[in-house]
């Protein structure tokens, strides 16, 4: 499989980063280079070995279903670039 | 041409837990905006989400009781979308390993059984809420409310095994009924805690292939979801007919314009690059465990509704009726048990009850005539004390007042009176007033009799006993 500009004209898009020229090519270079290194470890046999869900081996942490106070909300809304009436305040959703 | 519908409902519920699924928010419905948000739900940069263990239970005792498999290996996952009702711009799902797979549920449609089948049921976050200025479309910017993001919610996926609209129906009421029944959701629509989306294709009769399909959303109502399915069939199949090809696409019901309308979003085809949620550990779930929550399973509605049926020979009707919620069947057994005869609570349950209870637009639980107070109404009738029809009456002030069935037949002196000497007075006193009545009668005018009984219990304000009222007048000319 090659990654092609078009590629990642699309992974930037769905992952909202603004690329310049220059990067666009420079990406695309560096990740074949990183699915040419996926080739090698796809060449280890991995039949009958269990695929990894976490790096950890660690199981079943959880909590009590108990409420705690929350954040106040100026702090809640302290990073928001924009705020109106305690809500956040995003742009337009639907192109009109 | 006909056409077959093939429609697949993916019902999202939210549990009924006091704090949300990562953090210690509270759940609350309809607090201010933006109150119950932490770091965590807000997807703050550094922070950890640690599952809350009665999630990981309901959701199993969900899955338990739609007749599923319970993976004894299950795990979160990132599902990645931009749409701002998400802060951390990816959702907390399950994808390849959800807590449950494989179960079903039997419905009934047309007298007939139908068994769907459910794919799968697995935890997730909910998104935030979104206000727009006027609608979508026409907003210049959108408002975010994220009390509701990290409130805990189950994915139930059925198989496209449902074939009409009214089936849809059918699935999502049984549906709700067993999540109530087992006490994790409210299941309340117009609140949001139960919300459907369908699947819907369709594909020339006997045709085995499935067609391409449109995923509807914003069924807010059971009504919705019927009137959403059958506009949208009927729009594929014209769509077809003039020889055009379905869109794979999402559309939106409108409830006040009665149709779908085609949702065009920025999002390009969707891809939601799946990975491993890093942050949590994966869930080992033990059989001993499982059995456990299985055995303090209540009884379900199907065998409810069966013991309703062979212990008090209620009809499927009637059974079915009062078990499709677990409140109405709850108030049905206590009313029998404050000893009730059992035919006679499932009626005044199902008629008298429930229309009052519609037209106040109130839930069984806000009922105010208690259990006890209805069986005691049912014996003070089934003892003749006073007639059905009176009876009515007596609810009705039970029901403004709150009183006691007694008190209310003893104030208002509703007793019935069954005594005979009392009756024959006011029979000869009505045959005497009325000699061309009883003439008529006489030439086999039956309706003559009926005016005759009208005006006995005008004299007596409704309280002659009936029976005893057409047996005296009918021995008397
Ligand atoms: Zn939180």
């Amino acid at each position: 499989m090659k990654i092609t500009r078009k590629d990642v004209e699309q992974v930037a898009l769905l992952s909202r980063l603004e690329l310049g020229e220059n990067d666009v090519e420079k990406f695309t270079g560096q990740l074949n280079a990183i699915l040419d290194y996926i080739d090698v470890l796809n060449k280890v046999d991995t039949s009958g070995v269990e695929p990894t869900a976490h790096v950890l081996p660690v199981k079943n942490v959880m909590r009590a279903d108990e409420a705690r106070p929350s954040l106040p909300r100026e702090l809640a809304l302290a990073n928001a670039p924009e705020q109106e009436d305690g809500y956040f305040k995003v742009p337009k959703i639907l192109e009109g | 041409m006909e056409y077959e519908v093939v429609i697949g409902l993916e019902v999202h519920t939210e549990l009924k837990t006091a704090s949300k699924i990562f953090c210690g928010c509270s759940t609350s419905f309809g607090a201010e905006q933006n109150t119950n948000v932490c770091p965590v739900c807000l997807g703050l940069p550094g922070v950890l989400p640690v599952l809350n263990a009665k999630v990981l239970e309901f959701a199993v005792r969900t899955g338990l009781a739609l007749n599923c498999r319970i993976l004894p290996f299950s795990k979160f996952d990132r599902k990645n979308y931009y749409y701002p009702d998400l802060p951390k711009n990816f959702q907390t799902s399950q994808y390849d390993l959800p807590i449950a797979v494989d179960g079903h549920l039997d419905v009934e449609v047309a007298g007939e059984t139908k068994r769907i089948g459910i794919t799968r049921v697995h935890m997730e976050e909910d998104a935030g809420k979104l206000v727009h200025a006027g609608t979508i479309a026409k907003a210049d910017y959108t408002l975010v409310d994220y009390n509701r993001t990290g409130v805990p919610l189950l994915e139930i996926v059925s198989e496209p095994d449902i074939r009409s609209a009214e089936e849809a129906k059918a699935y999502l009421e049984k549906l709700k009924a067993i999540l109530q029944y087992i006490d994790v959701s409210d299941c309340k629509m117009e609140e949001g805690s139960l919300r459907c989306d369908a699947n819907i294709s369709l594909r020339p009769k006997g045709e085995t292939k499935l067609g391409t399909k449109a995923e509807i959303k914003n069924l807010n109502s059971f009504k919705a979801v019927q009137k959403g399915l059958e506009y949208e069939a009927l729009r594929q199949a014209e769509v077809l007919d003039e020889g055009g090809r379905i869109v794979q696409e999402t559309r939106s019901w409108d409830d006040a314009r009665g149709q779908t309308v085609s949702l065009r979003s920025k999002e390009q085809a969707h891809d939601y690059r799946y990975f491993p949620e890093p942050d949590l550990v994966p869930m080992v779930v033990d059989s001993t465990w499982v059995e456990d929550i299985r055995r303090s399973l209540p009884e379900l509605p199907d065998a409810r509704q069966a013991r309703l049926m062979k212990e008090y020979g209620l009809s499927g009707y009637d059974a079915g009726v009062i078990t499709a919620s677990r409140a109405m069947a709850d108030f049905f057994d206590a009313t029998v048990a404050a000893g009730a005869d059992a035919k006679a609570a499932a009626n005044w349950i199902m008629g008298e009850l429930s229309r009052h209870l519609n037209a106040a637009g109130r839930e069984i639980e806000e009922c105010p005539v208690a259990p006890g107070q209805l069986a005691a109404l049912i014996d003070l009738q089934a003892k003749g004390t006073v007639s059905g029809k009176i009876a009515k009456t007596v609810f009705e002030e039970m029901w403004a007042s709150g009183k006691d069935a007694a008190v209310i037949v003893k104030e208002q002196g509703l007793v019935q009176i069954s005594d005979e000497g009392e009756v024959v007075a006011i029979v000869e006193k009505v045959i005497a007033a009325n000699p061309q009545s009883v003439a008529d009668f006489k030439a086999g005018k039956e309706r003559a009799l009926g005016f005759l009984v009208g005006q006995i219990m005008k004299e007596t304000k409704g309280r002659a006993n009936p029976e005893l009222v057409n047996k005296l007048l009918r021995e008397r000319i």
